[in-house]
């Protein structure tokens, strides 16, 4: 049964013509999305600027307390 | 990363959040309704054996498939942005949202490495049964998968069965059941997905009227017609009914959103309805000048819809930022007052807790629990920072409403001319079929600017204004990546219109797989 398995996903995937171009697409978006655009530009800013869940409550609790910040 | 507090970020951060989550709307509802209807055109093959249908079902998977790999993982970004722009917001709120993310993750990740694949690389390898059942368990997964988001998203709408744990400055879940179940979630859900289902039947209405234009395929296409304009007209009218729904909703929990919506500052007893209007972008909240510049009213039509009973009280603009008490409304200035004593006994409690001081943190959470549901206000400066952008508001309103209500008239003729055999001649309703899907689009988008823009200042309603939930960076890197995104998007919309255009040219000839 594995094995039945196994060869369906993999003839499904040597027969594909459309599905080939729309996996390279899938594909080449995920490396830009994570190893580019993720890595790059978009850090997980407290966990990046705070070393522990403590400190990070910290800051959100400062922020919460520091009243009219520029309205909405 | 620089730090700084920056007031232009927010604005930047919540255009970047706009453009994507409208990018991502492109995809998700041409994927929630063209996944029923190749259900429904497979089940019609399956109890037929007409290959025809087997032939139209595959065509329109191929399409589905297209949509589906450019799509996949846009939304993605948003969680991106969540962690990065938003990182307070996405701190408070990790409690509450994990649990519908992360079902809607595993239901996903299953539904993708089985149906899907059943789906596509089956035909003719699985029996027709199996088949079928795939490609509806894929339309069924497709669009409970939307659920979990929406249910997130309605939750931020409508913040309920949670508490605010001031140790951990996190919102905890108290009852899954009351969010999941909340009435703004499940008309959210049920709103967003028909319309989905309607965006997908103009799609396949609009791609058919181009076959019957050029001569090509013309069974093929009108049997797609017949079933696409159905199964549109039947979610236009759920569409239209549960946007009623969703309105009367909107009144109880953010009657803001709703004055907005309608342009309306002062409550009348009735309240009328604008059925067409140019707003006057002068208006402020509180002066005296007219809020339009013209309208045409239909008169106590908005307090039967806001409240089911013809001569009833709707709140206005004004009655809600400045209070009436005649009408037992609470002013936004009162809850400022309210929202900094919460402000201040969370302070309070912070300071006592730094000292070790039980006593005193127990008073000032005492005094916290009384005012918390007022939070957020205590973060506005002026009670006129509680009204949404009141413009943009009330056309987006206007032209979802009157998009969808064309909607239902076009359906109605497709199916008129698809019974007299007259849709050959009728070529200008085949190019209106085709400008049609475009419209879709509008509708929809027309329909979250409504949700989103209306709910502003509120990052989470009433508890977290915008200014709050966001990171402390400098513009220009937030305006950076607005940018990259900018340029990402358009190419991936321009390889999926391409690919689109010469799959259909191909027509149902071409390979579904």
């Amino acid at each position: 049964m594995p094995g039945k398995i196994v060869t369906f996903y993999l003839d499904g995937f040597r027969n594909m013509r459309l599905g080939r171009t729309l996996w390279k697409i899938i594909l080449l978006k995920l490396v830009i999305l994570f190893a580019v655009v993720k890595w790059l530009f978009f850090p997980d800013v407290l966990k990046v600027n705070y070393d522990s869940d403590a400190a990070r409550t910290e800051h959100v609790l400062q922020r919460l307390t520091q009243q009219n910040l520029n309205g909405g | 990363m620089i730090e700084s507090i920056d007031p232009g970020q927010v604005n930047w951060a919540r255009a970047q959040f706009a453009m994507t989550a409208m990018y991502h709307w492109i995809f998700v509802p041409l994927t929630l309704g063209l996944s029923f209807l190749c259900a429904f055109f497979e089940t019609i093959y399956v109890r037929t054996g007409n290959l025809e249908w087997k032939r139209l079902t595959r065509f329109w998977m191929s399409l589905f498939a297209v949509n589906f790999a450019i799509g996949v993982a846009t939304g993605i970004i948003l969680e991106f942005e969540f962690g990065t722009n938003w990182s307070n917001y996405s701190w408070m709120v990790g409690d509450i949202f994990g649990a519908p993310l992360a079902i809607e993750g595993i239901l996903a990740f299953f539904l993708e490495a089985t149906f899907f694949a059943v789906m596509f690389f089956g035909w003719d390898r699985v029996s027709r049964r199996m088949h079928l059942f795939s490609t509806w368990m894929v339309a069924i997964g497709s669009n409970l998968s939307a659920l979990w988001i929406l249910v997130a998203n309605g939750w931020m709408q409508n913040p309920i069965g949670m508490r605010f744990n001031p140790e951990t400055a996190r919102f905890e879940m108290q009852d899954l059941w009351a969010v999941v179940s909340s009435k703004v979630a499940i008309s959210h859900f049920a709103h967003a997905t028909s319309s989905g289902f309607l965006l997908a039947s103009l799609f396949v209405i609009g791609v058919s009227s181009w076959f019957l234009l050029k001569g090509r395929h013309q069974l093929f296409a009108k049997r797609s017609i017949v079933v696409a304009a159905t199964f549109g007209l039947l979610s236009a009218l759920f569409v239209a009914f549960t946007g009623d729904e969703h309105a009367y909703i909107t009144v109880q929990t953010q009657p803001m959103k709703l004055a907005a919506m309608e342009g309306l500052y002062e409550g009348q007893v009735p309240t009328g309805l604008i059925a067409i209007g140019v707003v006057n972008p002068a208006k402020e909240t509180g002066d005296d000048q007219p809020p339009f510049i013209a309208k045409v009213e239909i008169p106590g039509l908005l307090s039967l819809l806001a409240h089911r009973k013809f001569g009833t009280f709707v709140a206005g603009i004004d009655d809600l930022v400045w209070g009436n008490p005649e009408h037992g409304v609470v002013g936004v200035e009162e809850k400022i007052r309210r929202g900094t004593l919460a402000v201040t006994a969370l302070a309070d409690f912070k300071q006592a807790r730094k000292a070790g001081d039980d006593i005193s943190a127990q008073i000032a959470l005492d005094e916290f629990r009384q005012h918390e549901e007022y939070l957020g206000y205590g973060h506005l400066q002026t009670p006129a920072d509680a009204v949404p952008p009141v413009g943009l508001t009330f056309y987006s309103f206007r032209t979802m409403v009157g998009l969808g209500t064309f909607f239902i008239l076009l359906f109605l003729l497709f199916l008129y001319q698809s019974a007299r055999r007259g849709l050959e001649k009728n070529r200008w309703l085949l190019k209106l079929g085709m400008l049609s899907v475009l419209l879709g689009y509008v509708a929809g988008q027309a329909g979250w600017i409504v949700t989103e823009v209306g709910r502003q200042p509120w990052a989470i309603q009433g508890l977290l204004p915008v200014s709050v939930a966001r990171s402390n960076l400098d513009t220009g890197t937030v305006a950076l990546t607005f940018f990259i995104f900018l340029a990402l998007f358009t190419t991936l919309l321009i390889a999926e219109v391409k690919i689109m255009a010469k799959q259909i040219s191909l027509g149902p000839e071409g390979e579904a797989s």
